[in-house]
């Protein structure tokens, strides 16, 4: 039967596909006495050997479809399998304790999974638990008769239901079968959200019941325009939506003419449009939108996908092949943002009551000034290769920047002292927090320029958990309050004849952008596949209307719903 | 049976990557190889035997290899732990 769902829109696009459920099946089972010793081991052998099957199959298809390096943690899963130690344990628990494979399995491998874990200094052990883990979850599978999803294995196409997707979900996608996603959970900043406008497939975030209302094999739409999805729908639904999507596709093909073109508004103000990249293979992106720049290249998959401290040399590769592959166009590039929701497993943070306000970003660097200093003089040599520029995350102070400056200063200077090749380089920073954008007058004499972080700035102005859906009301980015902290901030920068971008997810939002292009922000930085859709609507504004519909915005609006209606009719929506 | 004992050098121990080598070396044998530190021995062709041994810097361990190809099983591993800098 027909029924429909309604989630935050996250990517762009139509999909239309049978459902595939990423979903973890039920594992429990109790714990049995028996008495057959011989039979329960035959069970565990015969799970064993099935797991393995499995596996073999799934790093086959894991190899050919996505690469060698996907398919290295299924041969890590297939070396656990074959352990003699812990298959022993678990044979000898089965004839000594008389209890049943599952209890067995889940004994010994529970011993060895909190030993590793409890290896807090090393990251590479920990790893193993997880890899212990998910093989664990495959034998039992067996052991129970019930499937486990191998989202390795899919090989039609489909559209994805999960709960929630994790980077190690993502990383195992086939982007020729896997159509769009749907989940639970998660807002337009979200892991799951992010991701997908990388990999440009549409997708829904934050359904609430995908999983508990689609059935693996259902027919499904996934309308990533408005939110939309549509379980089982009818003939006529599905016309309807190809017809969309095939409108979609028309529009897409028109905006693509934009690509090698300049954005500038109707009477003829430059606006740059620039692209957020996560790695520097992110790249690719940007060039086939027409980015402008890269406006915030972060910097934390160096550290991220790593088992130890990425190395001076390392990073500076990275930064290198980025500038190299902007061809003279800017790279801003932000130094670590670790801490809050990033934790890296070698560099173990105390756990705190509140990581957002804690330790992280420019605060662990202007601590940790070792790790701060490898990673400026990596950006420092690679600014010999391009146009780069640095911005410093999580500033509160005029006192911070001066400090961060300060490190910057002294690295840049004994680079030149040793006759190192060194280019000029912009140094900013990540207007985040209330209490910076508010003093940004004094801000303004230190900096080179300014980016606004807008997912950080409003979940610190409005006190509201970003991940949070009970308060996710608050994400209320044309709140006039918000409005005045970016007005504050771009006015002061241009008053030290500096400049002002923005990086966050309002940069390209269609609603932000006249307001923004009115208040005179400089550059707008956003997922690559939003900058043909930008450039096209900015062309047909006219910067004097948007000066006059911003200056209403920010004095006459009271709340996040006025601005939304003001710009809908200046913009005629 | 063939012994060897060794002195660990490395500054983290016998852990990740030269235990992994270490395990692949062992298993190429048929010998029964064992690993024996603080009078504690593991299978040395378990990743999760040796990983659980804990053995730090400084610590003295003994390999030994008990079967038709021992001698080989140990000249290999000696090799292992010195390539590896496990040991001098």
């Amino acid at each position: 039967m027909t029924s429909t769902l309604k989630g935050i829109a996250a990517s762009d696009g139509i999909a239309i596909a049978k459902a595939y459920m990423l979903v973890d099946p039920d594992l429990s089972f109790d714990k049995k006495t028996i008495t057959d010793v011989d039979a329960e081991s035959a069970r565990l052998e015969k799970a064993l050997d099935a797991s393995k099957a499995e596996l073999k199959l799934i790093k086959e298809k894991a190899a050919e479809n996505l690469g060698d390096e996907e398919a290295e943690v299924f041969e890590a899963h297939l070396t656990i399998l074959s352990d003699p130690e812990l298959i022993g344990n678990i044979e000898d628990k089965i004839k000594n304790d008389k209890v049943n494979a599952e209890q067995a399995t889940k004994e010994v491998t529970d011993n060895f999974i909190t030993m590793f874990e409890s290896m807090t200094d090393n990251a590479y052990m920990q790893e193993r638990a997880a890899d212990i883990r998910d093989v664990t979850k495959r034998v039992m599978s067996h052991l129970l008769g019930v499937d486990l999803p191998n989202p390795a294995l899919i090989d039609s196409e489909v559209v994805i239901v999960a709960h929630d997707l994790t980077p190690s979900d993502t990383a195992q996608l086939d982007r020729r079968y896997v159509k769009g996603f749907i989940t639970d959970i998660g807002g337009r900043t979200s892991h799951s959200a992010i991701m997908s406008r990388t990999l440009e497939i549409p997708a829904i975030v934050g359904s609430e019941k995908a999983t508990s209302s689609a059935k693996a094999g259902d027919m499904l739409i996934i309308d990533g325009l408005e939110g939309d999805a549509i379980i089982d729908p009818s003939d006529d639904q599905v016309k309807e939506y190809q017809q969309k999507a095939a409108d979609f596709k028309a529009q897409k093909a028109e905006w693509d003419k934009l690509k090698d073109e300049k954005t500038v508004s109707k009477d003829g103000v430059h606006f740059d449009l620039a692209a957020n990249i996560g790695t520097p293979d992110d790249l690719q992106g940007v060039i086939d939108n027409g980015g402008e720049a890269v406006g915030l290249f972060r910097s934390e998959f160096l550290y991220m996908n790593a088992s130890e401290l990425p190395t001076e040399d390392e990073q500076f590769e990275a930064y290198k092949k980025a500038v190299e592959g902007m061809n003279g166009k800017q790279v801003v590039v932000r130094t670590m943002d670790i801490g809050g929701d990033k934790e890296l497993p070698y560099l173990p943070l105390p756990e705190e009551m509140n990581p957002f306000l804690g330790y992280r970003a420019i605060r662990i660097s202007l601590d940790r000034t070792d790790l701060f200093r490898t990673q400026l003089r990596a950006l420092l040599r690679a600014s010999a290769f391009g146009k780069l520029a640095i911005m410093f995350p999580m500033i509160a102070t005029v006192a911070e920047f001066k400090k961060a400056r300060a490190i910057y200063d002294d690295e840049r200077q004994k680079m030149v002292d040793a006759g190192e090749k060194v280019g000029d380089i912009q140094v900013g920073m990540m207007m985040e927090i209330p209490a910076a954008a508010i003093i940004a007058d004094k801000l303004a004499k230190y900096v080179d320029f300014f980016s606004i972080g807008t997912n950080d700035l409003i979940q610190y102005s409005f006190a509201a958990d970003r991940g949070n859906e009970k308060v996710s009301y608050l994400y209320q980015p044309y709140n006039p309050s918000l409005l005045r902290l970016i007005k504050r901030t771009i006015d002061a920068s241009h008053a030290e004849g500096k400049w002002t971008g923005m990086c966050g997810e309002m940069a390209g939002d269609q609603t932000a952008v006249p307001i923004l292009m009115g208040l005179g922000l400089d550059e707008f930085s956003m997922s690559a596949t939003s900058i043909l859709k930008t450039r096209s609507l900015m062309k047909k504004l006219d910067t004097n209307d948007m000066k006059k519909l911003a200056e209403r915005a920010v004095t006459d609006a009271e709340t996040n719903d006025d601005v939304i209606k003001m710009v809908n009719e200046a913009v005629g929506k | 049976m063939e012994k060897r004992d060794f002195h660990v050098i490395a500054e983290t121990g016998i852990h990740a990557r030269p235990a992994t080598l270490l395990v692949q070396s062992a298993s190429k044998f048929n010998s029964d190889v064992q690993l024996t530190y603080k009078d504690k021995s593991v299978n040395l062709k378990s990743i999760m035997g040796v990983m659980s041994l804990g053995v730090g810097q400084n610590a003295d361990v003994t390999i030994s290899a008990d079967g038709d190809d021992e001698a080989d099983a140990i000249a290999a591993l000696e090799d292992t732990m010195k390539k590896e800098g496990l040991s001098e």
